[in-house]
């Protein structure tokens, strides 16, 4: 068989595999709910597509953001303002987050751009800090305690979100339609010209783009997403508290996404499962998670930098390699 | 009274020396992040739990063996200084070929672990340092009344930063130091032991943040939570000055200080915002920093 052909046949396999594992995900997620406690799983699609859209600036574009929790928390701030203030529906209460986040986005991603590598990390941190700072403060977020008691409504003024399964069905909805942007954004000439900046910067330059612009484009994309994310989790949980826009919870994205794998599709979505597990089997242990935040972050970095999912793909890559050349 | 722009003269000294303060532990935290910046490209952000564990060590020490606070200001550094070689040993002098990002990612790791073990321990309530009783009290300096503690804490920090500004740009270490900077090969192909002088730099950030952190003690509450409040507003400081040079880390440690202690004058809500807030206008206007010189 000459080489194009086995490559072929290959990139098919791969292909069906790919798309099994993705039905295989659905259906387990479909099914969770009747052998999970629900509230827990929704918990998990918030936090994964968090992730996902975290993903998308660190995996695809190489920006390491130090404060994308400004963009979840001020989305659930905004959608839970909305919706308790306003008496919006939620449907429009999650698009008001979204949009909000990608606004926050457009503002933190052109100033944090003007710089690179590790100091665009710490701008963006020092943002997300100041717009805590203006939470902890500003009358709307209602200080320590949070927006409390927000009511879940009727989506489309039709369905009732108080029924924990209506609930759920809606939260694997945005889940999903979340992850496919992310996987059409990764997948078009768009992401592709992102991969390049992330490689080399310079010939990216030198090729012709403005890298800025993409930049910040990709910037507001994943702000968007967090926002989606961050909104539906107030939707959800009915508040919308200060813990979600601590730099804790900034640390706690990059972690997800790292131990899942950095720049793989689904990498990011299962860390997230894992660390929000982790930290319910931790919360009635007793042993602080911090302690174990930090270390699976050093064992991570020194010894794990591809993640779970990452490290599968290298052994799965590794065995076909091995058996073409055979 | 004496009045400038409608405000006491007293409590606009009060609010500067404060500032000032606070902008002697902005310079002396920035210090040590431009240092260790400079030649192990590292973002240490554990820079700010180092500079907790130097606080607590110096109230451990007094409570459990009765060392006071003079012996403290030698031990603490060498202690806290000891671990951070340990550290840069046995994990950081692992990352050093890969991007800058994962040496923040760990340094984060290791922040989040020494805070939660004494959170875990000690809880998130302050303990109290007392001032020394060399420093107890106060001078009257005619115009306002100076806390000698604090004055001293000005002094200190100003001592330890021409300090380290001389061993870096006046001594034969601080030339090789400079030199690996520029470019570790060389200076390695030179005979220079460059692993050993990355190790000592990390060693030497870390002290300094330890000592920071002893004299900090009895101004603030030692927390367990100190540092990492301290250690984003350090991180701005760092974008405001550029890493580039050891002299504006801390020029724009003390400016900002007491930038932050004038705003709590005259409009004390935005106090813990305009460091923020001067950042965001620096990075607008001179995207390289202050006194940077890269991008």
């Amino acid at each position: 068989m000459s080489e194009a052909a086995l490559h072929r046949q290959r990139a098919a396999a791969s292909l069906r595999l790919e798309r099994a594992l993705i039905a295989l995900a659905i259906m387990t997620l479909i099914a969770a709910p009747f052998v999970v406690y629900p509230i827990f799983v929704m918990k998990m699609l918030c936090f994964a597509l968090f992730a996902c859209a975290f993903n998308l600036l660190l995996g695809y574009t190489g920006l390491l953001s130090f404060g994308h929790a400004a963009f979840f928390g001020g989305a659930a701030y905004f959608c839970a303002y909305a919706v308790k203030a306003w008496g919006w529906p939620p449907e429009a209460a999650i698009l008001l987050g979204t949009a909000g986040a990608a606004c926050m986005g457009l503002v933190m991603g052109f100033l944090a751009i003007r710089r690179q590598g590790i100091y665009f990390s710490m701008i963006t941190l020092a943002l997300a800090q100041m717009f805590y700072f203006f939470c902890v403060q500003a009358p709307f977020t209602e200080g320590e305690d949070g927006i409390q008691g927000v009511a879940r409504g009727h989506l489309f003024g039709v369905v009732d979100l108080g029924v924990t399964m209506n609930m759920y069905f809606f939260v694997l909805g945005v889940f999903l339609i979340g992850v496919f942007a992310v996987w059409r954004i990764v997948n078009s000439p768009f992401g592709m010209i992102l991969r390049s900046i992330r490689e080399n910067e310079n010939r990216a330059i030198s090729l012709g783009y403005s890298v800025g612009r993409y930049k910040l484009a990709a910037f507001v994309m994943s702000a968007a997403l967090a926002g989606l994310a961050g909104a539906t989790k107030a939707i959800v949980f009915q508040f919308a508290t200060l813990t979600d826009v601590t730099w804790q919870m900034s640390g706690e994205v990059i972690l997800m996404t790292l131990l899942g794998g950095i720049g793989t599709m689904a990498g990011p979505a299962v860390g997230a499962g894992l660390v929000v597990a982790l930290e319910n089997t931790l919360a009635t242990s007793g042993f602080p998670v911090t302690i174990a935040t930090g270390l699976i972050f050093m064992v991570c970095v020194l010894i794990f930098r591809r993640g779970i999912v990452g490290e599968i793909y290298a052994k799965w890559l590794r065995r076909a390699e091995a058996g073409s050349n055979n | 009274m004496t009045m400038i722009f409608g405000i006491p003269i007293q409590a606009l000294l009060g609010q500067l020396l404060v500032g000032l303060i606070n902008g002697s532990f902005y310079a002396m935290l920035s210090l040590g992040l431009a240092v260790i910046f400079g030649l192990l490209r590292i973002i240490n952000f554990a820079h700010g739990a180092l500079y907790m564990l130097g606080a607590f060590i110096g109230y451990l020490l007094l409570v459990h063996l009765g060392i006071g606070y003079w012996p403290a200001l030698v031990l603490v550094p060498l202690v806290v200084g000891t671990f951070g070689i340990a550290v840069e040993r046995l994990a950081l002098s692992r990352l050093y070929r890969l991007d800058p990002l994962y040496g923040l990612l760990f340094t984060f790791g290791l922040a989040l672990v020494i805070e939660g073990v004494f959170r875990y321990y000690y809880g998130v309530s302050g303990n109290p340092y007392a001032v020394p009783a060399l420093l107890a009290g106060g001078t009257n300096l005619g115009f306002m009344f100076l806390p000698n503690y604090r004055g001293w804490v000005v002094v200190a920090s100003l001592i330890v930063c021409i300090g380290t500004w001389l061993l870096i740009e006046k001594t034969r270490l601080g030339s090789y130091l400079r030199a690996a900077t520029e470019n570790p090969e060389l200076v390695q192909a030179f005979g220079v032991n460059v692993p050993l002088l990355l190790t000592l730099t990390y060693g030497l950030g870390a002290a300094l943040a330890g000592l920071a952190g002893i004299l900090a003690a009895p101004v603030y509450q030692v927390s367990p939570l100190m540092g990492s409040d301290l250690i984003i507003v350090v991180f701005a400081v760092v974008v405001v000055g550029g890493m580039g040079s050891i002299l504006g880390a801390i020029v724009t440690g003390y400016m900002l200080g007491v930038a932050e202690g004038l705003t709590k004058v005259f409009y004390p809500e935005a106090s813990n915002l305009v460091v923020f807030v001067i950042m965001a206008v620096v990075l607008l206007l001179r995207p390289a920093g202050l006194f940077g010189r890269d991008a």
